[in-house]
């Protein structure tokens, strides 16, 4: 398994020396595919985008992973991300593909990579992408990620929609089921949200394929790294609170929990004592997802 | 007795907030040690935003040296932004550390490294979250004790009255022999209360409420003087003698967030001996240490696999300096050749030996920008601060190289040095179009750039400019105007050269705090209190402000702002930090500071590394020597790497 990583940029801008090692550092193809399915856990759902890409270019490094690197004046590791749960958002469902320039065994990477990143973005499962018609065994197959084929493109057109838990601290479940069931009747809603372009204006309704309010809930207790960001549920242990299930269509412009969240706030006066806690549980095909029931 | 995360309370407010990451620690390289475990813990306070304060090596540093002490703990803490601080304000959420979040109010020590004097508000609003009472004299024993250090922590009067304790020089040792003092205090019972703490610890460092400051009826100090008995009248550095003995930080922190600084930083050696009479860092860090190269190569490569930086800076005040640089250079040169990991001088002089190094360590690719510093745009104005370099030094730098490929050089200089004319700024236009021509010359081609960065200077203490006026904000911002329109004004240059230059008038402000004395801590007050956070950031700072609140807290005294600032000093005058000894002979420093000035032209003063000693007295007093190789060892590459690779 020997390999070191020659990856460098095609270009050293520097005459040959004589030295040992002076062959221009050509950027190595990549051979192996990996899908990576992680989590944004605990304190670490306030990572962003781009915190969370730096985190995996650093840990990619820290594990030894043969990445490859795109070619150019400026190399990039080789790491494209499906959309990931905004900043504030927790998740256990986030994707990304590495390329690496020699063939690794997935469990290791699984292993190797969750080791070497920090607490809280955690390597839930590596899986070998589908590459064409000579792709190895399907995720499915493997019991992996739901409704997952990956495939060496990059591509993650196959994540249609994203099945979303979300805690509204001080709110009763029987208003939250009221305001639920006044949402789904509705044929459209709505809503603005300001973005860095300036007002953006989104149907809240139309993304929405299955929402509903889960009952028996309140179990206060040490929910110490649990999906939903942990320690908040210790203190809001004491007060209503209710959480809605949800599965949202991944359509352009995106709309995220927290749109559906001002229509419910619009429409029905659905306002927590404190920000919801938003965990994406996971993303799949639009059938996987709805017909996988809660 | 455990203290209790302040997380819950803060994770609601955390949505609210721009760039929450910032507040959530869980790094890597971050250390959580259990509470009850420690018998002395410190809280570490960088005192700007996170994003400035992660990166800063001095924090980096005594983290690691603490945290590795078995019974002591150490975690970190920053300024938060305002929109935070209103919400912690709302809520009562007292200012907390990152890495557990626990008050810093239940710390035993909250240590602040002051790298500026722009960041003394901020000390403030750290204090006021924490609970800790802003005056040393109203605190009691449930309170930490607030210790600074760091470069401006030379002159700490402005904020003596904030600060309990004061350490002046190194840290490494000075926070062990400081831990050690209150461990046995502790242990012993704490006799004699806090004061009794603080006079165990005023043999160790400087404690500033057990001096008091006589005045004379003009405003000049007349003495500074103990108030009790046993504490030193004079109170010295801390310096490291061997920095192979202390090679951190060996597992550098690595955000989450994005910070100023994404790489790996070695101190290649500590001090200069340039003699450059406007760098304070050069005057105060005396004598040089070199790292030795095998230290070197193992401090990057175990950083560079600890952390997953792809960049390493190689950090000293003028890092060719080094004995060994070109061995170095070309020793880490091969061992990350093919590899994407980025190796860098962040500090280098005006010389072609420097862009031979640049292009050693930029072998793996990115050849952006280099950056020089002539400080001063006349030759007359380079010898009156000791920087010598000719013009020709910098042509014949800036074509080597732009004619080995790098595209665009980044000059930097001050403005409103002692002696300055108009025309000494404006000689800085001629020199870049200069360097333009040169750089069109060397490469045959249009597209390379040169940007002129300025800013005003402040004098600072422990420097031969320590005497000196400072210039006026109305003329630096004149001479900076004139400047701009110079270098626009020639159109075949215009486009190649960039400007970018910082206004006048915070540099009065940061010339008010760096050379002033307790009575300006009344400001700080005044102005904090008026709403000032964040100094050092063009957008937060106000100068109307500054004024006003200098205006009403000096309203009673014989002083006021351009006293402070543009007032030069003689020599017989008592200067705020005279008692606090970097080891400089006042003398000396008094003398530069007149060769400097000398109407004949101002004198030279050489490297004491390469020419005789001239007597800067730093060695005898503290008992220090130079230490700098060559050793004559090299880098196996074999051992160092690879680094980036799969197994």
């Amino acid at each position: 398994m020997a390999e070191p990583a020659n990856t460098g940029p095609a270009n050293t801008g520097r005459a040959n020396t004589g030295r040992a090692n002076t062959q221009p550092a050509a950027t190595r193809p990549a051979v192996q595919h990996l899908v990576v399915r992680y989590a944004k856990r605990g304190k670490m759902r306030f990572a962003s985008h781009r915190d969370v890409a730096r985190a995996f270019e650093r840990g990619v490094r820290r594990a030894g992973l043969p990445i490859a690197y795109s070619a150019g004046f400026t190399p990039h590791p080789k790491i494209s991300y499906a959309g990931g749960a905004p900043t504030g958002v927790a998740s256990e469902a986030e994707y990304l593909t590495l390329a690496l320039t020699a063939r690794q065994d997935e469990t290791q990477v699984c292993r190797r990579l969750d080791a070497a990143l920090p607490d809280g973005i955690d390597v839930i499962d590596v899986m070998e992408a589908l590459t064409g018609s000579g792709g190895k065994a399907s995720p499915q197959d493997r019991g992996g990620v739901a409704g997952l084929p990956p495939r060496a493109d990059n591509s993650f057109g196959h994540l249609e929609a994203s099945r979303w838990r979300v805690v509204l601290p001080g709110v009763e479940p029987a208003a939250a089921q009221q305001a639920v069931t006044g949402f789904l009747a509705r044929g459209e809603a709505p809503v603005e949200r300001l973005t860095d372009k300036g007002v953006r204006r989104l149907d809240a309704r139309a993304a929405v394929i299955e929402m509903n309010v889960e009952m028996n809930v309140v179990q206060p207790g040490p929910a110490a790294a649990g999906p939903d960001g942990g320690e908040r549920t210790v203190v809001t242990g004491d007060e209503d609170c209710a959480i809605l299930r949800m599965v949202v269509l991944h359509t352009a412009p995106a709309v995220r929990p927290e749109d559906i969240l001002t229509a419910l706030r619009e429409q029905a006066g659905l306002v927590p004592s404190s920000p919801p806690m938003t965990t994406r549980l996971a993303q799949g095909s639009r059938a996987l997802l709805t017909g996988e029931g809660s | 007795m455990p203290v209790e995360s302040v997380y819950p309370a803060l994770e609601p407010l955390l949505p609210r907030v721009r760039k929450p990451i910032q507040y959530v620690g869980g790094e890597v390289g971050s250390v959580v040690k259990d509470w009850d475990d420690a018998d002395v813990r410190w809280a570490l306070c960088y005192p700007d935003a996170y994003e400035v304060g992660l990166p800063n090596q001095g924090i980096q540093i005594l983290y690691e040296v603490l945290n590795e002490r078995d019974g002591v703990l150490a975690e970190r803490t920053y300024t938060v932004w305002p929109d935070l601080e209103a919400l912690m304000r709302e809520n009562g959420v007292p200012q907390f550390t990152v890495d557990a979040h626990r008050p810093v109010g239940a710390f035993d020590v909250l240590g602040v490294s002051f790298a500026t004097e722009m960041a003394y508000t901020n000390l403030l609003t750290v204090l006021d979250l924490a609970g800790i009472p802003l005056f040393s004299s109203e605190r009691t024993g449930a309170h930490p004790l607030v210790i600074a250090g760091g470069h401006a922590a030379f002159n700490p009067e402005p904020v003596a009255d904030f600060l309990d304790v004061v350490v002046l020089g190194d840290g490494e040792q000075a926070v062990l022999a400081i831990t050690d003092l209150i461990r046995d205090w502790k242990r012993a019972g704490q006799p004699g209360g806090r004061d009794g703490l603080l006079l165990r610890l005023a043999t160790v460092a400087y404690v500033p409420r057990f001096y008091d400051v006589a005045y004379h009826l003009d405003g000049r100090i007349s003495k500074v003087f103990p108030n009790r008995k046993g504490v030193p009248t004079t109170v010295s550095k801390y310096t490291v003698m061997d920095l192979d003995a202390w090679p951190y930080p060996r597992r550098p922190i690595v955000p989450v967030a994005e910070t100023v600084h994404e790489r790996y930083s070695v101190e290649i050696f500590r001090g200069c001996t340039r003699g450059c009479r406007f760098c304070q860092a050069g005057m105060i860090t005396r004598p040089v240490r070199e790292r030795s190269i095998t230290t070197i190569g193992s401090m990057v490569a175990d950083g560079v696999k600890a952390s997953g930086f792809d960049e390493v800076g190689l950090l000293s005040l003028s890092s060719a300096d080094h004995s060994e640089i070109n061995e170095i250079a070309v020793d880490l040169a091969d061992c990350y050749e093919g590899t994407n990991v980025g190796l860098s001088l962040p500090s280098t002089r005006v010389d072609a030996f420097n862009v031979t190094l640049a292009n050693e360590l930029s072998r793996n690719g990115r050849r952006s920008g280099l950056t020089f510093a002539p400080e001063g745009g006349s030759e007359r104005m380079r010898k009156v601060i000791n920087k010598m370099v000719t013009e020709e030094d910098l042509i014949r730098t800036v074509s080597t190289a732009y004619a080995s490929g790098w595209r665009q050089v980044k000059l930097y200089f001050m403005c409103g040095l002692p002696t300055e004319a108009d025309e000494d700024v404006l000689a800085i236009a001629q020199l870049a179009k200069k360097v333009i021509a040169a750089g069109r010359e060397a490469t045959g081609r249009r597209d390379i750039r040169c940007t002129v960065s300025i800013g005003g200077f402040v004098p600072k203490p422990h420097t031969p400019f320590q005497w000196a006026a400072q210039c006026a904000p109305e003329v630096v911002d004149a001479r900076l105007r004139a400047l701009g329109g110079a270098l626009r004004a020639d159109r075949g240059y215009g486009k190649a050269i960039g400007y970018r230059y910082h206004d006048g008038q915070p540099g009065i402000i940061e010339g008010l705090m760096s050379r002033g004395d307790r009575r300006v801590g009344g400001v700080i007050l005044a102005a904090w209190r008026d709403g000032a956070r964040f100094d050092g950031w063009g957008e937060h700072f106000s100068f109307e402000r500054w004024q006003r609140c200098a205006g009403q807290a000096l309203a009673g005294e014989p002083v006021d702002l351009a006293w402070y600032t543009t007032r030069e000093r003689d020599y017989s005058e008592v200067l705020p930090w005279d008692h606090l000894d970097a080891g400089l002979d006042r003398d000396w420093l008094w003398q530069d500071w007149l060769d400097s000035i000398a109407p004949e032209g101002a004198g030279e003063v050489e490297d004491c590394r390469w020419t005789p000693c001239y007597e800067c007295g730093v060695c005898p007093a503290m008992g220090t020597e130079i230490q700098v190789g060559p050793t004559g060892e090299r880098l196996d590459g074999r051992r160092l790497l690879p680094v980036v690779g799969g197994r």
